[in-house]
């Protein structure tokens, strides 16, 4: 009997192919490298990372599906991929310093951040819930390890272990919703699953479907770190070294928006009077979390966990609204978040090699001692709390204009609400820094490559607050063939 | 006869008490490693007895997805548990609170 073999277009999976081959280099030269020269595989990793992106951009517009429909190569998923770079880029080049100094910069570090970028680019191509599930725990595993990195540090530690038991829970919610799609659908491909709850047209569909859907919703919004499923967030931010949070706070975040797009539009497509309000409540609590709770926070760190737990939020909002201004702000308001988080992060990495600690306090007088750093980061810090003229504030208007376009003022108003509570704890930062006496002397040096991070996501900021238009017209042509 | 029916309620069962086990279980890290696979094990059984009533073989490719990764999340686990237990010398769910705010 013939065996029909399936259609394998491996160029759609270049950029793929490349991280995985430069991870698994990077595993064999570990094991064969003295400990001295292994931090030179982190520009191995680095080089590798840049070339996907090189790949990407030539792939840019390309549109086609390949392994009998299990990945998906359109638009979309190059910007997706894009930005995940950057987000793996940007954390690589800004912990060199930190890495050295605290002894972690050996090459398992790189091969694991190369592993987890790999599964987050497969769950933004993934066209079936195999190629989703099997992205989404590439990434989620090689991260728990990440954030137990540290193995003489309990806080590490104990982050991974808190991140591998919640997060273990939540892949397994996701899984049993997969399985009751699977069964009331009859496959896991995304165009049968979406032709199946197409059925019946307008009707509900079965309790499964429904069932199961909720369950993917919820294992999906713990990956992203959305209230009420954000309880591990500040524990394994807090935990994790730093270098590994920055990285956290940004990569993840993209995949797991990328495979919601993915299970939003094209399975769950036709339920979307099922998903809207399930977003729509996971936006408010997330923004309620992210704003209220981080009031009473001490810890730098655990105070950006919240934030980027309110960010979640904004982005839901755009998400929740389901019309396509509402799916270009969410890119929109991605784009932005990463370049305002990982400046900041590079930041704290910078005054981390200073000696001093991770509290708000720690930064007490920075601006007498150092007028530069804690201009920047007053700067990211305007930034996210929405003001303008920078892109924080851009962010913020589309998806608000989103949500209002859509009839959904309540859920624009409450945003604006929160985005006004969430600024005070933002501006409490650049108080202790202007408004207070130094106790450090802030003495270290700021490495080329720290300093290369941070000119770029200033520039981002700067740039895209008051020129938005290429940002905005990017968007609009990553999103639109998904449509 | 047995139905489709009785695979479901039974792996809903299952996944059930994976899902207490993790929430009311106060003393042992291990305990939650086991829920975690009991999770894992009662998607399996969805996963093949839909397979084998609708006729298609999705669902068991799946399950052995599935399987390979409930190994590396073990294996993972346990590492984690270990790096864990060599610095604090317990593995007490109780006693895993040294982050908070």
């Amino acid at each position: 009997m013939p065996v029909p073999m399936p259609d394998i277009n491996l160029i759609a999976l270049l950029p793929e192919i490349l991280i995985l081959l430069v991870a698994m280099g990077v595993l064999l030269l570990t094991a064969w490298s003295r400990e001295t020269t292994q931090p030179l595989l982190g520009l191995v990793a680095m080089a590798g990372v840049a070339l996907a992106g090189g790949i990407l951009l030539i792939q840019t517009g390309m549109t086609t599906t390949t392994f009998g429909g299990l990945f998906v190569l359109d638009p979309f998923a190059s910007a997706m991929k894009l930005l995940m770079l950057v987000a793996t880029l940007l954390p690589l080049l800004m912990s060199w310093d930190y890495l050295a100094r605290h002894r972690l910069d050996i090459g398992e570090y790189f091969v694991l951040t190369l592993f987890a970028l790999l599964g987050g680019m497969l769950m933004a191509s993934s066209g079936d819930f195999i190629t989703l599930y099997l992205g989404l725990e590439l990434m989620s595993l090689s991260i728990y390890v990440l954030a137990a990195f540290n193995r003489d540090d309990p806080k590490s530690n104990e982050a991974g272990l808190k991140y591998f038991v919640l997060g273990s829970m939540a892949s397994g919610l996701l899984l049993y919703g997969i399985s009751l799609i699977y069964g009331g659908a009859g496959g896991t491909g995304f165009a049968a699953v979406a032709q199946a709850m197409g059925e019946g047209g307008g009707h509900a569909p079965g309790i499964g479907l429904r069932l199961g859907v909720v369950l993917v919703l919820a294992g999906m919004a713990f990956k992203i770190a959305a209230a009420p499923f954000h309880m591990w967030a500040p524990d394994v931010y807090q935990g994790a070294p730093t270098s590994v949070t920055a990285f956290m706070a940004a990569m993840p975040k993209i995949a797991g928006f990328a495979a919601i797009y993915r299970v939003l539009l094209e399975p769950f497509g036709p339920m979307q009077s099922q998903w809207g309000p399930i977003l729509q409540f996971l936006a408010v609590a997330s923004l309620a979390v992210g704003a209220l709770a981080a009031i009473a926070q001490t810890n730098i760190k655990r105070m950006l966990a919240y934030s980027s737990i309110g960010h979640v939020g904004y982005a839901l909002i755009g998400l929740a609204s389901g019309t396509e201004l509402g799916f270009r702000s969410v890119l929109i308001y991605l784009a932005i978040y990463i370049f305002m988080n990982l400046g900041t992060f590079a930041l704290i990495l910078v005054v981390n090699n200073a000696g001093v600690g991770d509290e708000i306090n720690d930064y007490r007088g920075l601006a007498k001692k150092r007028p530069l750093l804690a201009f920047l980061m007053a700067i990211f810090m305007f930034a996210m709390a929405g003001i303008p003229p920078l892109a924080g504030f851009i962010g913020k208007f589309y998806v608000f204009m989103a949500a209002v376009k859509a009839g959904m003022i309540g859920l624009a108003v409450t945003g604006v609400l929160f985005s006004a509570v969430g600024a005070y704890y933002y501006l409490r930062v650049v108080q202790r820094m202007y408004f207070e006496e130094a106790e450090t002397a802030f003495r270290m040096e700021v490495g080329l490559l720290s300093r290369l991070v941070i000119a770029v996501s200033t520039l981002a900021v700067l740039y895209w607050g008051l020129l938005p238009g290429g940002l905005i017209d990017w968007a609009e042509a990553s999103i639109r063939p998904l449509l | 006869m047995v139905g489709l029916n009785h695979y479901l309620v039974l792996a809903a069962i299952l996944f059930a008490i994976g899902l207490f086990g993790i929430f009311l279980n106060r003393k042992n890290v291990i305990i939650i490693l086991m829920s975690i696979e009991l999770i894992l094990l009662s998607v399996n059984l969805n996963f093949v007895a839909f397979s084998r009533f609708m006729g298609d073989v999705t669902g068991q490719v799946f399950t052995f997805f599935v399987l390979t990764v409930a190994a590396a999340e073990a294996a993972i686990g346990l590492a984690i548990l270990v790096a864990f237990f060599r610095n604090r010398a317990t593995i007490d769910v109780e006693e895993i609170d040294s982050l908070k705010g």
